[in-house]
């Protein structure tokens, strides 16, 4: 009997915890939902910003999120990708290798707003870029790094030695069986830590707040090269300068939303192409 | 024993470490002919074979010394790329282990990386692995689907004919039958009979009656020792070491 009641008691526990935790994500999107919600139109989704953010839209934030978002995941995942093979596939299992694979680990834990400086320092200043989509692409590429290298890194040791071993019995040289072979089988696992960077990349605010964002944009930027309005920097702005507050506030919340409802949208891509490999080859 | 040597191992050690997995080791393997490898779990036969084809190199910190000839050829020699040598001794593993492919690119991918582009030519080769390896029948409408939905025993002839589409010179069967039913190893069997004809096979096993319904030449090992060599009947019927003898009766292993 007692034992069965210690079951039910770890049972139980478990539950709460996982109950915990949904509820508070629930009541997460609930709040942006039901204070964001009423001030999404089309006229605020497609619209440039007039009359000091309070009237209009907020579409070159939008774009402006989309743009240094992807820029950042092209900059990040195939740096990211080739780092991970060589340190899984080619690097000898040496000290050094082993001091790299633990600052690469130490490297997801700096905070955001030491690679805002960085980039400040690096890419605005020293490579001249200025405060630019590039600038805040390449920073946060760096923030997203490390997490795709360690999510990349794990899903290419999963791959079964038994398949490499296949494929180079068959006449295969290395680097086809890791083209060919290594990588497709490790494609979900790596994708999942696209989903993970990307949720983190499209929500930062510190590392873009001096390399790329913009408060105040009148029309779309121009190129990589131009400042960008960016939501997560939108939504701060809006809660914390500016002249209306009580109708900035709203606006805000219309962000929060929409902000939510991209990395919601960006992740299913990658949830989609994840599932369609599996399906492929399962 | 007139027969044409294929390959020719001399007076090789190897080394795991600073642990001796094999000891002094001579053998020839006849070309058109079946030679399995018996003896007990650990005695080194899987070490053994995985030299023929340099697949011993991917474990790190091992170590080898005397000579392996594939025809004249010393394969361990530097200048030699052990991807040449693979591309003409291929190999079946202990446990099926198909890419995570379609039945049809399994196979086609030994072609495709041996350079071979022509589309209806690896269709037909496909097509004709698959029935040397008696596998057609049952998947011919189902080219596409993966291969991991096949059973154990298909799985295991799809790595055959994988095998089978590069046309090796020998194929090394590593314990193939090892986590197979009764019916996938008497399928097996019956093609590893067939394809001697064309090709010198190597088989480990760890089932006597396998090696010696399939056999012509059967080497037992002992902790890294090969006690004793020769035509499979005479090791199944007159021993010449007692140590074989017991093996071959159940006494031990």
């Amino acid at each position: 009997m007692k034992r069965k009641y210690i079951q039910n008691l770890g049972f139980g526990g478990l539950f709460l915890c996982m109950f915990a935790t949904l509820f508070f994500l629930g009541l997460i999107i609930y709040f942006i939902t039901a204070k964001g919600a009423k001030v999404i139109s089309w006229e605020f989704l497609t619209q440039v910003p007039r009359a000091a953010m309070t009237q209009g839209g907020i579409a070159p934030a939008i774009i402006g999120t989309f743009y240094i978002t992807l820029g950042a995941i092209f900059f990040a995942l195939p740096l990211g990708i080739a780092c991970a093979i060589y340190l899984c596939e080619y690097s000898p299992k040496s000290f050094v290798v082993n001091i790299i694979r633990i600052s690469i680990n130490n490297l997801a834990g700096v905070p955001s707003v030491v690679f805002g400086l960085f980039g400040l320092a690096v890419f605005v200043k020293l490579f001249g870029f200025g405060i630019s989509i590039l600038s805040g692409s390449l920073t946060l590429g760096i923030l997203a790094l490390p997490l795709i290298i360690s999510s990349a890194q794990e899903a290419l040791l999963a791959v079964p030695q038994s398949i490499r071993e296949a494929s180079l019995s068959l006449g295969a040289t290395k680097w086809e069986t890791i083209k060919r072979i290594v990588l497709p089988a490790a494609l979900p696992g790596i994708l999942t830590g696209v989903i993970l960077s990307i949720g983190r990349v499209a929500g930062e605010t510190a590392p873009i707040l001096f390399t790329a964002a913009a408060f105040y944009m009148r029309g779309y930027p121009k190129s990589i090269f131009s400042e960008a309005m960016v939501l997560p920097y939108q939504i701060y702005a809006l809660m914390t300068e500016g002249v209306h507050p009580d109708r900035q506030r709203a606006i805000a919340y219309g962000c929060s939303f929409v902000l939510l409802f991209i990395v919601l949208f960006i992740s299913g891509i990658a949830i989609f192409i994840r599932q369609r490999q599996r399906t492929q080859h399962g | 024993m007139d027969k044409q040597i294929k390959m020719r191992v001399k007076n090789v050690n190897f080394f795991y470490g600073k642990t001796q997995a094999l000891k002094d080791v001579n053998i020839s393997i006849y070309a058109n002919q079946v030679t399995a490898l018996i003896g007990p779990s650990g005695c080194g036969k899987s070490t053994f074979i995985r030299l023929f084809n340099r697949m011993n190199e991917l474990v790190p910190n091992t170590g080898l010394s005397g000579n392996i000839y594939l025809g004249d050829l010393e394969i361990n020699e530097p200048q030699i790329d052990p991807v040449d040598i693979r591309r003409r001794v291929g190999m079946v593993f202990q446990k099926p282990n198909p890419f995570p492919k379609s039945i049809f690119e399994n196979i086609s991918y030994g072609l495709k990386v041996n350079g071979i582009r022509d589309r209806d030519f690896i269709e037909e080769r496909v097509i004709q692995s698959l029935k040397r390896a008696a596998l057609w029948e049952e998947v011919r409408e189902r080219l596409q689907d993966s291969a991991l939905k096949l059973s154990g025993g298909q799985q295991q002839r799809l790595c055959i004919a994988r095998c089978l589409a590069v046309e090796t010179e020998v194929i090394l069967f590593d314990e193939p039958c090892a986590s197979l039913d009764p019916i996938s190893t008497a399928k097996i069997e019956e093609l590893i009979l067939e394809l001697k004809k064309d090709y010198t096979i190597v088989i480990v096993t760890h089932n006597m009656q396998q090696a010696a319904r399939v056999s012509d030449c059967t080497g037992f090992f002992l902790l890294g020792e090969l006690i004793e060599f020769g035509k499979t009947q005479d090791i199944f019927t007159a021993p010449k070491d007692k140590r074989t003898e017991a093996y071959i009766t159940g006494r031990f292993g």
